[in-house]
């Protein structure tokens, strides 16, 4: 098909090629998908008129899994959902399955829980800066990043022999106390951290490209992010100050002071520059908690077969990406009847479509990123 | 350090702080499931009273204004867990998840969900569960249906209803009417049976799929 334009020059007219809308795959196998994420768009030149997400690619059926399985077997399991964060995935797992018992953990477990539950976040929002960045072109911040992210890893390595599938906690507590030194070494990182977010942030947030890149990109204002149950920095970058762990104080956060950063204008910048506040206010948990684990046991009292009363609960907790809850239907039998993920990427994700309407290609790249998605979480 | 052997054995019925096994079943309202074998909550038993497990009839403000506008769509409310719970008629779904955004403040559906109970006469329960920023506070609403009815579809209300109910539809083959994109989500489109369905096994798959697209026997 072929068009015609006015140039500009009086009486002149300029035939134009491809006036047609073209359809591309973005995707599975795409490297800033972060996953195998396929996205269907439909472009006039370089816009986006229309786009479809194509999921499912990484399901496993975890949901089934659990029916099969008893309530301290399914625990693992749940580390492989968000494998970036997986100690927060333990957290909630273990918590709603507490609540479901009617039983709590111990003081001392909950300051632990909280303490690598932070350092997790931190860790999930260093993964998420360094690709973020890399996706849009800044290849830097990615060193940087893993660097730090390293030195979380080790902590959790130390602490219960894995890096990223952690299974960390047990229901009721911890099934490990903290090793020697474990406090001193993560004072030592949080102390240090601070000036390394600072790093970033010369190297981003007054960067002319950066800005460019991402002020006005994909924007979502408050009233449609509630509306597509957006959580997590996606909605705090909306300007909606709401987090479950002010809301909804679960594990040890009442505990300690801390703000919730928010965006006003709910675009890609705004969601950076909530992420890299939520990072220095995960370290101020961390340094305050750090300060006094108090002494006691770390696993409460419960069983080796749990059998909970019949009946269901929901809670969920503040992952590093949004509300993450789990719906647990009990029979009182020692499995299951039913576990319910509400995966906070999963539900981000679909205001993708309603985020890149209008941009270029070259935009979806930062919106995919700035959404902050893990496959594994998405498909379960 | 770890859990001291001796507590986890007395299944301490919940309400008595005393350690006698006394008949555990009996003081547990109707519930559903065959089995409500040993009601076993390990609890600390020096604690005062400890709280009681299982469901519990509601009748606060919230209910009461939900039943002065709907009447007997709102067929049960209980608590679980401190966690309120309605039951509501299947035809005013909608109706009533338009009433509860713009009335009660429920601005944000957190989840939507099913669960499978084969044995009953209304096999499945749609969940919703609600969150309002407002009053800080969570609700679920339950639709409870039969083999083959449909659900009203809530997307009119909470956009995020689109995909989880095709989720829900994807994984339970419930049909919500007025989606306006029914397909499934998570599975391949011409995957056969719903496998979060108690009579979906887990090892059962959709072998012709699986043979005709990954030309592979079977992926077990």
């Amino acid at each position: 098909m072929s068009d015609t334009r006015t140039t500009g020059f009086p009486g002149v007219e300029q035939t134009v090629l491809g006036a047609d809308e073209i359809i591309i795959n973005m995707g599975p196998q795409h490297p800033s998908t972060h996953g195998v994420l396929r996205v269907k768009l439909r472009l006039d030149g370089e816009r986006i008129v229309d786009s479809e997400c194509v999921i499912g690619y990484l399901h496993r059926g975890v949901e089934k899994i659990a029916e099969h399985r008893s309530y301290q077997q399914f625990a693992p399991y749940v580390d492989r959902m968000d494998y970036v964060a997986a100690v927060s995935n333990g957290l909630g797992y273990c918590e709603a399955v507490e609540k479901l018992l009617g039983t709590e953990a111990p003081m001392r477990a909950k300051v632990v829980r909280t303490i690598l539950t932070e350092l997790q976040r931190i860790s999930s929002h260093l993964l998420w800066l360094g690709t973020h960045a890399i996706d849009i072109g800044a290849l830097t911040p990615l060193f940087y990043c893993l660097r730090e992210r390293e030195e979380i890893l080790k902590i959790f390595e130390k602490y219960c022999g894995a890096r990223l599938t952690t299974h960390a906690f047990r229901i009721g507590g911890l099934q490990y106390d903290t090793y020697d030194g474990f406090e001193a070494e993560t004072k030592r990182f949080c102390l240090d951290f601070s000036h390394r977010v600072d790093e970033y942030e010369a190297l981003l947030t007054e960067n002319r490209i950066w800005i460019a890149r991402t002020k006005g990109i994909g924007v979502l204002s408050a009233a449609d992010a509630i509306d597509m149950g957006a959580t997590g920095p996606v909605l705090r970058g909306s300007g909606v100050k709401w987090d479950i762990r002010k809301a909804m104080p679960y594990a040890a956060y009442d505990r300690y002071e801390f703000e919730i950063p928010i965006g006003q204008n709910g675009d890609t910048y705004d969601r950076y520059i909530v992420r890299m506040q939520e990072m220095r206010q995960s370290n101020r948990i961390c340094l305050q908690a750090i300060e006094d684990i108090p002494a006691g046991p770390i696993m409460g009292k419960v069983g080796k077969v749990l059998k909970p009363p019949v009946g269901e609960v929901y809670h969920s907790i503040e992952a590093p990406k949004g509300e993450l809850g789990y719906y647990i239907v009990s029979d009182g039998t020692t499995q299951p009847y039913r576990v319910r993920i509400r995966p906070p990427s999963f539900i981000n994700l679909e205001a993708l479509d309603k985020m890149i309407k209008g941009h270029l290609v070259a935009d979806v790249v930062a919106i995919i990123g700035t959404l902050d998605i893990v496959l594994g979480e998405v498909d379960r | 350090m770890v859990n001291d052997p001796s507590e986890k054995k007395p299944p301490a019925p919940a309400e008595t702080p005393s350690e006698k096994p006394a008949g555990a079943s009996a003081e547990k309202p109707a519930a559903a499931p065959p089995k409500p074998a040993a009601p076993a909550a390990p609890k600390p038993p020096a604690v005062p009273p400890p709280p009681k497990e299982g469901p519990v009839p509601l009748d606060n403000d919230l209910v009461k204004r939900f039943k002065a506008r709907f009447g007997d769509n709102i067929r049960e409310a209980w608590t679980d867990r401190k966690q309120a719970i309605l039951v509501v008629d299947r035809e005013s779904l909608a109706e009533i998840s338009e009433y509860s955004r713009d009335d009660e403040g429920f601005d944000y559906l957190v989840d939507l969900t099913a669960v499978d109970w084969p044995k009953r006469e209304k096999r499945f329960d749609v969940v919703l569960n609600l969150y309002s920023f407002k009053k800080n506070e969570r609700l679920r609403l339950k639709v409870f249906l039969g083999e083959g009815e449909n659900c009203p579809s809530v997307t009119g209300v909470w956009s995020t209803a689109n995909w989880l109910e095709r989720e829900c539809f994807d994984m339970f083959g419930i049909v919500f009417e007025g989606h306006p994109k029914l397909t499934r989500i998570l599975l391949p489109d011409e995957w056969q049976g719903h496998p979060l369905r108690k009579d979906y096994d887990i090892l059962t798959q959709d072998t012709a799929w699986v043979r005709e697209n990954l030309g592979i026997e079977s992926g077990q």
